[in-house]
């Protein structure tokens, strides 16, 4: 057992899938002498060769295409995109090739990648920088999607990503990367598709992802202050979606407060909340409460860039809301 | 150089190009019909591209296809019921009725599918080049496009990553002059598309597009070229479709294209003047010749039979094969 950052989590991940699958790629800019601009590769070229540490031109559709093509022919990949923003460069080869291939072709491609990417904003890198698009991509049929909010969970989550025979979409946030966690020494796989209760709590459920997830955690500590007790549900992945393990939840609680860093309108929140409705209505005893960032762009300066994105306070609140607490 | 050529390739050459024809005549027809939904993108008259193309390949080296892409499929290797129950929209189709016209894979044939989204496929070819540098096989990787294509960043992305890594793929322009009713000149700064080679230091080859042979004999290079490690080559091949952008498009594309060129163009058709050569250098009977247009017209039937008493999918396979 060690405490090491996501970052290192991630490096250790992927060297350990190298070694044991050797002819496993990685693809993305600048990842091979330079390490990646998160250190996430760092030390890779070194150890695996340039023909396995391919650090490309700046050339999105060509990353992600080229990943696919070598997937569908027998060879692992995983791609690296610099941060989600640049997506728009390559959506064509993400939304109508990577993610359709397997079901287009009755089931005969292959397509064993990821996309490894990172997203969010919190640093004052602005509107291209900072966006959460996760919403967009869960629109996509043929994605798996994968959001891990700590060190651990981002170690156990990659290896099965990397070892799955479907597209995954990675997508860490740059704001976790220098967060510790506790690693055993011996090999853990986290099976997608299951969602972990962070904290217990029986007055509401807050279901979140990613980092918010740790700006969730802050915001049940002190409503514990209050006498409220949180249950904070952390997703892990999108794509499979665990609604069991929500709706259970809020069939205890009665109350449900769904947070997520990217835009509120077209969130993933929305999709939560209905589903809850769905299969829960009798179980509310206040309408589902959505927490998402303001449908702007993300700006740059930091009381903007506050005020867009949700914070420890806007959860607090919308707690309160669902309880009828002002 | 015809003479070089061993004949039962030649004749091997001469019926896959007619097979082409007959396939997507009959599709035409059967579309008319309203058996066949969605899109056609007809490949007649740019046959000799695919066959002349493809028989330089081993079945084992990698093809990316277009959205006219039914002449490249059979080329390739594929079977005529499997494509033709595809486009029926059946079971038996090799998309189990998912993919349509556009989208035929054939990976057991190292076809990795057509594409419905022009430049889509380049990146995928660039990828398969990876694949076969780091197992270390001898492989190729070929790559279809059109003239279009050469317009999308996706063309210059790939281009310019296989050139860097010399990885073995081959892009073959199947340059018709028209980007559906756009015409080359008013769409390609460059004079010629195999100009575009010399940005990325590759080589670029004009090929006579109609003239099944100069394919074969170009592309035959391009493929040593790759296997030997050199890196990819672009091969510009200047052809011409008979037909419209699809089917669909009013009297085959006249209101792009000059009734003068279209007959021009007519005359130049890949399949009466290879099989006027054949016999001429007596590669080929008019008995072989009336032979094998009975035995491509037996087979194409036999592929409408097929595909017509072959069960459709039902609804509930509308939810599988997303994910392994």
């Amino acid at each position: 057992m060690s405490e090491i950052t996501f970052v290192d989590a991630l490096r250790i991940t992927i060297k350990e899938e190298m070694e044991r699958d050797p002819s496993l790629l990685l693809i993305g800019e600048d990842i091979g002498r330079y390490g990646g601009i998160f250190g996430v590769t760092k030390g890779m070229l070194d150890e695996f060769g340039p023909q396995r540490v391919r650090s490309t031109p700046i050339s999105e559709s060509a990353i992600i295409g080229s990943a696919l093509g070598a997937a569908m022919t027998g060879i692992r990949t995983v791609a690296e995109l610099m941060y989600i923003d640049f997506s728009g460069v390559a959506m064509d080869q993400i939304i109508n090739q990577v993610a359709k291939m397997t079901y287009m072709s009755g089931g005969a491609a292959k397509v064993p990648m990821v996309i490894r990417t990172q997203e969010g904003g919190g640093r004052g890198n602005a509107a291209q920088h900072s966006q959460c698009l996760e919403g967009l991509f869960l629109h996509i049929p043929g994605l798996k999607i994968v959001m891990p909010s700590n060190a651990y969970d981002a170690k156990g989550l990659l290896k099965t990503a990397i070892r799955d025979d479907n597209p995954v979409l990675f997508i860490e946030h740059k704001l976790l990367y220098a967060a510790k966690s506790a690693i055993p020494d011996e090999e853990y796989l986290i099976p997608l598709g299951q969602a972990d209760v962070k904290r217990k709590g029986k007055d509401v459920t807050i279901v979140t992802i990613s980092y918010m997830v740790t700006v969730a955690l802050q915001a049940a500590a002190r409503l514990a202050q209050e006498g409220i007790e949180a249950e904070v549900i952390d997703l892990r992945t999108l794509v499979p979606l665990d609604m069991e393990t929500v709706l259970k939840s809020v069939r205890n609680t009665n109350r449900a407060v769904i947070v997520h860093e990217e835009c509120r309108t077209g969130g993933f929140g929305a999709e939560i909340a209905a589903q809850i409705q769905e299969e829960a209505f009798d179980f509310l005893d206040a309408p589902v409460a959505r927490v998402g960032a303001k449908d702007v762009p993300i700006p740059y300066t930091e009381p903007l860039e506050r005020a867009v994105i949700p914070q420890e306070d806007d959860i607090v609140k919308a707690v309160r809301k669902v309880l009828y607490r002002s | 150089m015809i003479s070089k050529i061993d004949s039962k390739m030649c004749l091997n050459m001469y019926e896959q190009m007619l097979t082409i024809r007959r396939f997507e005549e009959k599709a035409i027809e059967l579309f008319e019909h309203a058996l066949i939904r969605g899109n056609i993108h007809p490949c007649i008259g740019q046959e000799a591209v695919a066959v002349g193309a493809c028989t330089a390949l081993r079945p084992d080296d990698f093809m990316v296809n277009t959205h006219r892409g039914h002449g490249n499929c059979l080329a390739k290797g594929a079977d005529a019921k499997l494509m033709m129950a595809e486009l029926f929209g059946k079971k038996t189709g090799y998309c189990k009725g998912k993919g349509g016209s556009m989208h035929i894979a054939d990976f057991q044939k190292g076809n990795l599918g057509a594409n419905g989204i022009v430049g889509g496929g380049l990146p995928i070819a660039v990828g398969a080049g990876i694949s076969i540098q780091n197992r270390r096989t001898d492989q190729v990787s070929v790559c279809f496009f059109g003239d279009g294509a050469t317009n999308q960043g996706t063309f210059h992305e790939s281009v310019n990553m296989a050139a860097l890594w010399k990885l073995p793929v081959i892009f073959v322009c199947e340059n018709n002059l028209y980007g559906l009713s756009t015409p080359v000149g008013e769409s390609v700064s460059a004079c010629n598309i195999s100009d575009r080679a010399a940005a990325y230091c590759i080589p670029g080859v004009n090929v006579d597009g109609n003239d099944v042979i100069a394919v074969y004999t170009k592309m035959t290079e391009a493929v040593a070229r790759a296997r030997a490690g050199e890196g990819p080559t672009l091969l510009d091949c200047i052809t011409y479709r008979f037909f419209g952008h699809f089917t669909g498009d009013p009297g085959k594309g006249i209101t792009y294209r000059s009734k003068e060129e279209m007959d021009e163009w007519l005359k130049r058709c890949p399949i009466k003047q290879f099989a006027k050569r054949l016999i001429k250098e007596k590669k080929m009977t008019e008995k072989t010749e009336k032979a094998i247009e009975a035995a491509v017209n037996a087979s194409i039937e036999n592929a409408v039979q097929f595909a017509k008493e072959s069960p459709l999918p039902a609804p509930e396979e509308a939810l599988q094969d997303l994910f392994h």
